[in-house]
């Protein structure tokens, strides 16, 4: 039986550019180049591993971005997925997480699925909750957070490396999964890879495609609204002194003049 | 004034304290109401603390399902007690559970969702929420605009201030529904404690990064550590060369801390690390590269080998002590 596993990816400014907001408060897409997530390439990376585990599963990259996140897709795709899903939609614009992930859900049902993996957060909105929200719309379990996954006899088994302690987590398939920045590196695209996926299809979805009203999605659907947004005061800048000018007793006198000590 | 339902966070038959700054952040908004799921005969002890930070009442629930399953169970009770009580506002710790249960919750009951709050103030339109976004390089404040506002606050939000009430326990029989055994916990290690304060909720942090060259070079960094009384960090280089835990991880895939006072030595200053540190109090870094980003930040800073500066600090501050 083949496995059919969909990996939710997504398009974010890259961290190392000067991220900022657009006018309408939703995050500036322009103003910084975009990449795919690196988090997002952990759960690719993971599908890839369980394709090479076991022969016959195919393997979906899906986001819901603007018309540049089908680099996001391209570069999954040269790293080996075998097809690819992108929902764009004007509407879309200003989606909260709620929100997102109805249209996630909606694009992984229409495509078909037995495994969902995610990335364990989005670089950009940091939220962590589209996937146990995806769960809670598809009606299967959620094993989230995992260091380690194992697909096997229709089974998901996953380790959680929690604050307090380790678990061993089992649900069956179909699932949905996220897995952290320790469950493997990701590979990077071979030339080979890049020359296949350029032959690879990209089915691009609109709203109407997937039956969802525009006003239920981006800022019209949004049961959130931003007040302010301040940019982070300047840290003042302070004292760095050289060790051999006898650095570490003038900090130990900075830390017990701030009664840290 | 309404109430407002406070998620409490218990371990070890004790309220953890990010429960006790929630309780002190929800009684700007309303009457706190605790929320104690699956803490068996230590109920009514974590309701009596829960009292003393403020909750009125506390609504108890207790099933096996609790503990063996994830998640699911916690936002079926929550779903349960909120459409029954019609509280003003919900409140969870920003744990990574805290949050995806927080998720569920304002999925279902039709709400919007704000989640990493550090603060918290009430005003005409409900709770207006303090968030810190791309790396802490901006704050913002919004509002949830539909339905019964469901926040998650980071740990650190508030100090805890006690006030004396008394808290009225209501036993709660919480309905599961099919979903809650999906995900079974099959077995759970409990970590050792290092016996030092939690990452999340110490006043002082002392982090090593790659700069402290191998597991035996953190004696250096939890010596100092202990002396201040510290919780020890790590860097994400040095945890994945293996020299520290994955649950000390300061950063953007680790914990983000907010202490009085943050001390990195070894550590460059990457975005990724900063975004877990940034907000921190006082900042000191010793590092030998003059040109480390983390003196961007620093309001004190060493340049020099880690290896001399942090053991005559210890020294110093162990001999001031006396
Ligand atoms: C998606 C993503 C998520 C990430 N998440 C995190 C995260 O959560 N946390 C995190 O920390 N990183 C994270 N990173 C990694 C981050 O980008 C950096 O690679 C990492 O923080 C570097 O760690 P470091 O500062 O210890 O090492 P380096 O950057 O190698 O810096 C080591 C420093 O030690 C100094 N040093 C060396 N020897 C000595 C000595 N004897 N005495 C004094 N100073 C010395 C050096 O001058 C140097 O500045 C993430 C990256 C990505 C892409
Ligand atoms: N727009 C999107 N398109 C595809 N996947 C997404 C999108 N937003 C979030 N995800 C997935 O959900 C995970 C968690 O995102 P978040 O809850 O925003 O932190 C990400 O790592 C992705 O796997």
């Amino acid at each position: 039986m083949s496995l059919k596993i969909i990996v939710l990816l997504k398009y974010v400014p890259d961290a190392a550019g000067d991220r900022g907001f657009a006018d309408d408060a939703t995050t500036d897409r322009e103003a910084v180049d975009g990449l795919l997530s690196e988090l997002d390439e952990y759960a690719l990376e993971q599908a890839l591993r369980i394709a090479e585990a076991d022969g016959d599963t195919e393997i979906t990259a899906l986001t819901v971005g603007p018309d540049d996140a089908e680099a996001a897709l391209r570069k999954a795709l040269a790293m080996g997925a075998d097809k690819a899903v992108h929902v764009a939609d004007e509407a879309i614009h200003g989606s909260d997480a709620l929100a997102t992930s109805a249209i996630l859900a909606r694009a992984v049902e229409q495509t078909g699925y037995d495994l969902v993996l995610h990335g364990m957060a989005s670089t950009d909105a940091a939220m962590g909750v589209v996937p146990a929200l995806v769960a809670e719309r598809l009606g299967v379990p959620q094993v989230t957070l995992l260091s380690e996954v194992v697909v096997e006899n229709g089974m998901v088994n996953g380790r959680r490396d929690g604050d307090s302690a380790t678990e061993r987590l089992q649900a069956s398939l179909p699932a949905v999964v996220s897995v952290t920045d320790q469950s493997g590196e990701a590979r990077y695209p071979s030339f080979k890879g890049i020359m296949a996926a350029k032959k690879k299809p990209v089915r691009t979805l609109d709203l109407a495609d997937l039956d969802i009203e525009a006003d239920q999605v981006g800022h019209a659907g949004a049961r959130t609204a931003v007040e302010t947004i301040t940019a982070r005061p300047q840290r003042r800048t302070g004292t760095v002194v050289k060790d051999d000018e006898d650095g570490s007793r003038r900090l130990a006198e900075f830390l017990s003049a701030n009664k840290f000590s | 004034m309404g109430e407002v339902l406070v998620l409490v966070d218990h371990a070890d038959g004790r309220i953890r304290k990010p429960a006790l700054e929630l309780l002190t952040l929800a009684r700007r908004l309303g009457t706190p109401a605790a929320v104690i799921l699956g803490a068996g005969d230590d109920a009514a002890a974590i309701a009596a603390a829960a009292g003393d930070h403020g909750a009125a009442t506390a609504y108890v629930a207790d099933a096996p399902e609790f503990a063996d399953y994830l998640v699911v169970p916690h936002v079926d009770a929550l779903t349960q007690i909120a459409r029954t009580a019609g509280p003003t506002a919900i409140l969870v710790t920003s744990s990574p559970e805290g949050k995806e249960i927080a998720a569920r919750l304002a999925l279902r009951l039709g709400s919007g969702l704000i989640t990493d709050a550090v603060d918290l103030e009430a005003d005409d339109s409900g709770p207006l929420a303090t968030q810190s976004v791309f790396a802490s390089s901006y704050t913002v404040t919004s509002r949830v605009t539909q339905g019964t506002p469901v926040i998650t606050v980071k740990p650190n939000a508030a100090s805890p201030e006690p006030t004396s009430t008394s808290c009225r326990i209501e036993h709660v029989t919480v309905e599961f529904s099919p979903a809650t055994t999906g995900t079974k916990v099959v077995s759970r290690t409990a970590r050792t404690a290092s016996g030092r304060p939690e990452l999340t909720e110490a006043a002082i942090v002392v982090s090593g990064g790659r700069g402290v060259g191998g597991a035996e070079g953190f004696k250096v960094v939890e010596d100092l550590a202990d002396a201040l009384g510290a919780a020890v960090g790590a860097s994400r280089a040095a945890v994945d060369a293996g020299w520290y835990p994955h649950a000390h991880q300061v950063g953007q895939t680790g914990k983000q801390v907010a202490p009085q006072l943050y001390l990195a030595a070894g550590i460059s200053g990457a975005i990724q690390h900063r975004a877990g540190m940034q907000t921190s109090k006082v900042i000191v870094a010793v590092n030998k590269d003059p040109e480390a980003p983390i003196f961007d930040l620093a309001d004190y800073g060493v340049i020099g080998d880690l290896f001399t500066v942090l053991p005559e600090l210890t020294e110093r501050i162990i001999a001031h002590r006396g």
